[in-house]
C-alpha cells in the first residue's frame, strides 16, 4: 500500500497570534512552527499501517524552504520519503491542486491529510483533493482500518459517529481518534539522524490561480473584566445571567 | 441568479442552524437583488420556511438519499445549483456541511469561504469576514470566483424572520452509482442528548473534577439548563470523557450562547476552541486560573459545592419562569 501523508506548516498550539504590514501578513516572529496537529495523528496512523500491514509512506507539503525543518521531523518521526512542492501555500484550492498534481502521478492508494490546519482552518484541501483525484473521500474521521482494496471508517458526525465502507483509492481528512494523543511519537535521536539521509524531493509548481484571498487580518476586541460573583450570592448569578446576559 | 442555500433537516425537522443559513441568505439575496431557494432532503412540509426569506424550495425526495451521503448531496446540490444559475451558495458548518462544501466546490469551480461570521462587507469585489488561527483572529477573504460558497458559523448570524412564499418544487437529480461509493453501514448516536453542535448552552468540566465518577453534577446541571456537555483536552486524553466531548483547537469548536466551564484552569488552546462563545462562565476554586481572563462572569469556589447548588437555585429559576 503507498500512503502520502499531507503535512501542513503551522503554529504551535501556544503561539501568540500578531500580523504585520498594516494586518496584512501574519507575524512569524518568535513563532515556533510543528506538524498541524490533525496531520500528525493522520501520520502516526499511516506509520501503524506501515509497522502492521506494510506500507510505503511519503509525506507532502506545499510551501517555501523554510518548512523544510517540518517535513524532517515528519521523517524522523518514520516517514519514508518527504516531497516539498516549492511555492507558498496561497489558497485550500491552490494548496489542493498542488497535491493532487504529485498525487497522481505517485498512485497513491491512501492520502491522508489532517481536517482542517489550525492556521487558517479552511478545512477543505481533503475534500478539494479527494474531488480533484476522483478519489473516495471521508472527512472528520476518526478510525481507519484497511483490509486489501477495502476501508471501513468512523467518521464524527453532529452528536455521534457514523461507520462507512468505501474502496481505494481513499481520500481521509483526520483528526484526534485517528491515532490517541498517547501514540504520538516523540523523534528520537536514530530517526533524527535517519531524517537527514532520507530523499527530500523539492518539485516545481503547476500553474494554479486562486480562488481566494486573504486581504487582511483582526484580532478579536479585548473582552471587559470578568464579573466576579461570591459563591454565597449565587441567585445574584442566576439574575445576571437572565437579565443582563439573557442567556438563561 | 437566486442564492442558493442547503437546508438540513432531521427526521423530516429542520435543523436550528439551517433557518440562521436561510435567514442569512435572505440578506445575501438583499444585496445581491435576487431570490432565495432553498434545497431541502426528504421533508414533506416545507411552509415553515417561509418565515425565514425562502422564495422557492426545491425538494430532493430519494430513498438512496435517506442517510448523508456527502458525493450524492454534493452532486444534487451541484445541479440544483447549475438549474437556479446561482451565483452564491451558502451552507451551515455542521459536520456534514464542512464534509460536502469542498466536494462542491471543486464540482462548481467556486472559491470556498468556511467560518463566515458575518454578512459579505461587500458584493464587488466580494469579500467576507471569517474565523481564523482558531478563532484567535479574525480573517476577511476576497473571493474571484464568478461562484461561491459560504460557509456560515453557527451563531454568528442569528435566526431572523422574514416572510417570503416557500413555494415548493419537487427536484430530481440524476445521480450515478459513483455518487454512491462511500456507504453508512452504522449510524450511533446519542438519542434525547443534546448534541454540542445544537446546543445552546454548554456545561463543560475539566480536571479539576478529579475523576470521571464525579460528573454526575455536571450532567444534572446540563439537563437543567437543557445544556450538551463537553470537556477539557486532558480529560479526554485520560479517557474519563468520550473524544466527542473534547473541546478546543484539537477538539471540537464551541459557538454557543452560553459556555459554562467547570474546574478547567483555560489553557490557550481551550480558550481558542470556545472563543466564539457569546457568554462564558467560570467556576473554579483558583483565582489565578487564566480562564478568568476571557470570562464574563466568574464564581471562584470549590465545584464541588457550587455546582449542586446552584443546579438547586437553577431548577427554582425555571419553574418560577416555566
Amino acid at each position: 500500500m503507498k500512503i502520502l501523508v499531507c503535512i501542513s506548516h503551522v503554529p504551535d498550539t501556544t503561539s501568540k497570534i500578531n500580523f504585520t504590514d498594516n494586518n496584512t501578513q501574519f507575524d512569524t516572529n518568535g513563532v515556533q512552527f510543528v506538524i498541524n496537529p490533525n496531520d500528525e495523528f493522520g501520520l502516526t496512523r499511516a506509520m501503524w499501517f506501515k509497522e502492521k500491514q506494510g506500507a510505503s509512506v511519503d509525506v507532502i507539503n506545499v510551501g517555501g524552504p523554510e518548512t523544510e525543518p517540518t517535513l524532517r521531523k515528519a521523517l524522523a518521526i518514520g516517514a519514508d520519503n518527504a516531497i516539498r512542492v516549492n511555492t507558498p501555500a496561497k489558497d485550500g484550492f491552490q494548496v489542493a491542486k498542488q497535491l493532487a498534481n504529485v498525487a497522481k502521478n505517485g498512485a497513491y492508494d491512501l492520502v491522508i491529510a489532517g481536517r482542517e490546519s489550525i492556521d487558517y482552518n479552511g478545512g477543505m484541501v481533503p475534500g478539494m483533493l479527494a474531488a480533484l483525484l476522483q478519489a473516495n473521500f471521508v472527512n472528520t474521521c476518526i478510525n481507519l482500518e484497511i483490509e486489501g482494496e477495502n476501508a471501513t471508517a468512523i467518521r464524527e458526525i453532529d452528536g455521534g459517529k457514523e461507520t462507512v465502507t468505501a474502496k481505494l483509492p481513499l481520500v481521509i481528512g483526520g483528526q484526534k481518534g485517528l491515532v490517541e494523543e498517547s501514540d504520538l511519537r516523540i523523534p528520537n535521536m536514530r530517526g533524527i539522524m535517519m531524517a537527514r539521509k532520507k530523499p527530500l524531493y523539492v518539485v516545481e509548481p503547476i500553474e494554479v490561480a486562486v480562488q481566494t484571498e486573504a486581504e487582511k487580518f483582526e484580532k478579536p476586541v479585548p473582552r471587559g473584566a470578568v464579573k466576579l460573583i461570591d459563591p454565597d450570592n449565587l441567585d445574584e448569578l442566576i439574575e445576571l445571567l437572565h437579565s443582563e446576559a439573557k442567556v438563561i | 441568479m437566486s442564492v442558493l442555500v442547503y437546508i438540513e433537516s432531521e427526521e423530516g425537522k429542520f435543523k436550528k442552524a439551517s433557518l440562521e443559513v436561510a435567514s442569512y441568505a435572505r440578506e445575501v439575496a438583499q444585496m445581491l437583488q435576487t431570490t432565495v431557494t432553498g434545497i431541502t432532503f426528504n421533508t414533506d412540509d416545507v411552509s415553515e420556511l417561509a418565515t425565514y426569506g425562502v422564495d422557492k424550495v426545491l425538494k430532493v425526495n430519494n430513498e438512496k438519499l435517506k442517510n448523508f451521503n456527502a458525493e450524492a448531496y454534493a452532486d444534487t446540490i451541484k445541479q440544483a445549483a447549475e438549474k437556479e444559475g446561482t451565483k452564491v451558495v451558502v451552507v451551515s458548518q455542521s459536520a456534514n456541511s464542512k464534509y460536502l462544501a469542498p466536494l462542491l466546490a471543486v464540482h462548481l469551480n467556486a472559491g470556498y469561504a468556511s467560518n463566515v461570521v458575518s454578512l459579505p462587507e461587500s458584493a464587488s469585489p466580494f469579500v467576507v469576514k471569517r474565523t481564523a488561527f482558531t478563532n484567535k483572529a479574525f480573517n476577511f477573504t476576497k473571493i474571484d470566483t464568478d461562484v461561491k460558497i459560504l460557509g456560515v458559523s453557527k451563531n454568528a448570524f442569528g435566526v431572523k424572520e422574514s416572510q417570503a412564499s416557500a413555494t415548493a418544487e419537487d427536484f430530481s437529480p440524476s445521480l450515478t452509482s459513483e455518487d454512491f461509493s462511500v456507504n453508512v453501514t452504522n449510524v450511533d448516536k446519542a438519542k434525547d442528548k443534546v448534541t454540542i453542535a445544537d446546543a445552546e448552552i454548554v456545561v463543560s468540566a475539566g480536571r479539576g473534577l478529579k475523576g470521571p465518577e464525579n460528573w454526575g453534577m455536571i450532567e444534572d446541571l446540563a439537563e437543567t439548563l437543557g445544556a450538551a456537555t463537553a470537556c477539557s483536552k486532558p480529560v479526554s486524553d485520560m479517557g474519563w470523557r468520550p473524544h466527542g466531548e473534547h473541546v478546543g483547537q484539537t477538539g471540537k469548536p464551541v459557538a454557543t450562547n452560553l459556555y459554562i466551564a467547570i474546574g478547567i484552569s483555560g489553557a490557550i488552546q481551550h480558550l481558542a476552541g470556545i472563543n466564539s462563545s457569546k457568554v462564558k462562565l467560570v467556576i473554579n476554586n483558583d483565582p489565578e486560573a487564566p480562564f478568568f481572563k476571557a470570562a464574563d462572569y466568574g464564581v471562584v469556589g470549590d465545584a464541588f459545592e457550587i455546582v449542586p447548588k446552584l443546579n438547586e437555585k437553577l431548577k427554582e429559576f425555571k419553574a418560577k419562569n416555566a
